[in-house]
């Protein structure tokens, strides 16, 4: 890992908005409220937080799938919220996605083959046929797929093929950075750990970077160097792997890792139980967003939004408990 | 270093071609109707050849003589030999349909991706002129087209593709606007493909089998829509052997000689038969939600 900024964004905020009526003003969803993040070259970030919270929106804005409503997002130095969609294309080149769903990410009337010499053939990478061929043999090589079934189609795989398909697909342009929205979600548990390993593998292989988001807790232990956690739109805690898990600082991320099943059914472990659900992202707790279920909630928590808080190197909290001790 | 060589499978693969020929073979009606339009289509190319008498040879020996082993179908008022005149107008019925067809399936798939894709006030504007095309009967609609630009089987063409256009441009529309949000979609606009790619590479195929279903059954609607005009003389002009032109020339001697209506009316009516037919079949055929 260098010590290089690929990715760098300041204030990003995504906001759906909603139409209540013809005469009222529309309301906003506020999916990423203003999110703050450095990724360096060859890191593995993992985002995590529970549905709803935002982490796959904002996968998606870093890519511009989505527009951003607002602020700014910095790939190798480029500032690039702003990009029309033509001028973004180049740039796509550096920045690839990987989907959730392996069944509806690949296009069902396109074999295998096609699919991956798709991106080859958008950006010029490959001109004639026999360089094509070569190329996504290689790529389906690479991912471990068997030569053999490249003409096949997307329905005649399985899930964890799938993926590994779609992972060749964002492979083919040799991209900087993979935004993996929720990967393996979607797949079974030893196919999982399979595709994990894999993305692994040819990050070392290809040098890459992944911004990795996830729900699943250890899978985000697994692959991630740094982890952010995410609640109703914003990071509350961004520390290195092993800071985050032996030592949680915000409630939040306590609460969330409390939560994690032990292999062990003999270990006794104190769970935090967060009350309520969700508070709406159509209208956000003032304050700390948290604190309607924060069990140490403080007065303070519900009327000012806390700051950023780095309690220990590379370690930010964003909650009033740590605010004192600075 | 000798090139490597990599085995990929060829054969054996479903890809969605197969599949769809695989359930067409099931459509018994259907495959009887698409060899009887391959018949009409090879017809359509020799008729002139294999035709024992010239469409305009006037015989006043043998005039409205009944159907017999010189004159298969009979003949006219004028001793023109009926069958060579039918399979003659093979040849223009075929023409007007799948000229008329084509254009109008182009225009409309063209309208339903712009619209579909890019949305807003141009979707609106396409789709309100599709609405007030849709407003008449299509009849009504091809005879004031006739009626501006004027008589003949060109006008009937262009007449019959405007009116249907419109069922295309909805058609693909809802299909563009169904897969435009798709997870594919994004993924190919995360790799940066362009806009046409994206329509064409991605969008379009999946409206293919729609369009091929609307497409066989506009045929055989735009056949008999021009037919009528010709019928009410606003299409192809006489001596042109075409279908509809014969049934109106018959229809004054019908109580003294029905064959000279009878043959035009049976090729005009197994012919959209026919398209119909074959349409139902492909529908079938293509459509996954239909169980086998």
């Amino acid at each position: 890992m260098s010590d290089n900024i690929l990715l760098k964004t300041e204030g990003v905020k995504v906001y759906y908005p909603v139409n209540n009526g013809l005469f009222q003003k529309p309301s906003y969803v506020k999916a990423v409220d203003g999110v703050d993040i450095e990724i360096k070259e060859g890191e593995v970030f993992g985002i995590v937080g529970e549905s709803g919270c935002g982490k796959s929106t904002l996968g998606k804005a870093i890519c511009k799938l989505i527009e951003p409503t607002d602020g700014q997002i910095y790939f190798d130095g480029q500032e690039i919220a702003k990009l029309s969609p033509k001028e973004m294309r180049p740039i796509r080149k550096g920045m690839q996605m990987v989907f959730q769903d392996p069944y509806a990410s690949l296009n069902p009337r396109m074999s295998v083959h096609d699919i991956i010499a798709e991106p080859l053939k958008i950006h010029g990478l490959a001109k004639t046929k026999e360089e094509i061929d070569e190329k996504v043999i290689d790529l389906v090589r690479k991912v471990g797929l068997d030569v053999y079934h490249v003409n096949r189609y997307p329905h005649e795989f399985s899930g964890g093929q799938r993926q590994r398909i779609g992972i060749a697909r964002a492979l083919a342009v040799e991209p900087k950075l993979i935004i993996a929205d929720e990967p393996v979600s979607a797949l079974d548990v030893s196919i999982q750990s399979q595709v994990l390993n894999l993305m692994n593998q040819l990050k070392k292989e290809f040098n890459l970077t992944y911004i990795f988001v996830a729900h699943d807790l250890s899978v985000v232990e697994h692959i991630s160097d740094r982890v952010g956690v995410m609640y109703l739109g914003n990071f509350v805690e961004v520390a290195d792997k092993k800071e985050l898990y032996r030592n949680p600082c915000h409630p939040y991320t306590q609460a969330l890792l409390s939560a994690v099943p032990i292999p062990d059914p003999t270990a006794k472990k104190e769970r935090i139980i967060l009350e309520g659900n969700i508070p709406s992202a159509l209208n956000p707790p003032t304050g700390c967003k948290f604190h309607t279920r924060c069990p140490k909630c403080m007065g303070i928590c519900k009327e000012k939004v806390p700051e950023r808080v780095e309690i220990a190197p590379g370690h930010e909290v964003y909650c009033h408990l740590y605010s004192e001790q600075k | 270093m000798a090139k490597e060589v990599v085995k990929t499978e060829k054969d054996d693969i479903k890809t969605p071609f197969k599949e769809f020929v695989r359930k067409f073979k099931k459509q018994k009606t259907a495959l009887v109707a698409l060899v009887f339009i391959l018949f009409l289509v090879v017809l359509s190319f020799i008729s002139y050849k294999i035709a024992p008498y010239g469409i305009n040879e006037y015989d006043y020996s043998a005039i409205m003589q009944g159907p017999s082993s010189a004159h298969w179908f009979g003949t006219d008022e004028f001793g023109r030999d009926l069958f060579s005149r039918v399979i003659c107008g093979t040849r223009i019925s075929l023409a007007v349909g799948l000229f008329s067809v084509t254009i109008g399936a182009i225009c409309g798939t063209l309208l339903g991706l712009i619209g579909g894709y890019y949305g807003g006030f141009l979707d609106s504007l396409i789709m309100r002129i599709c609405d007030v095309l849709f407003a008449f009967p299509g009849i009504i609609l091809a005879i004031a087209i006739v009626a501006i630009l004027g008589s003949g089987l060109g006008n009937v063409v262009i007449a019959v593709a405007v009116f249907s256009t419109p069922t295309f441009a909805r058609l693909v529309r809802s299909a563009t606007l169904s897969l435009k949000g798709s997870v594919f979609v994004q993924a190919a606009k995360s790799l940066g493909a362009s806009d046409a790619r994206i329509l064409f590479q991605h969008i379009l195929p999946g409206a293919i089998p729609n369009i091929i279903v609307q497409y066989t059954m506009s045929i055989g609607n735009s056949i008999l829509t021009a037919s009528s005009l010709s019928f009410l003389g606003m299409g192809a002009q006489p001596p042109t052997p075409e279908w509809g032109l014969l049934l109106s020339n018959g229809r004054n001697y019908m109580m003294q000689s029905m064959h000279i209506t009878l043959f035009p009316g049976l090729a005009i009516f197994l012919t959209v038969l026919a398209f119909n037919l074959l349409g139902d079949g492909l529908r079938d055929a293509l459509d996954p939600k239909l169980s086998e």
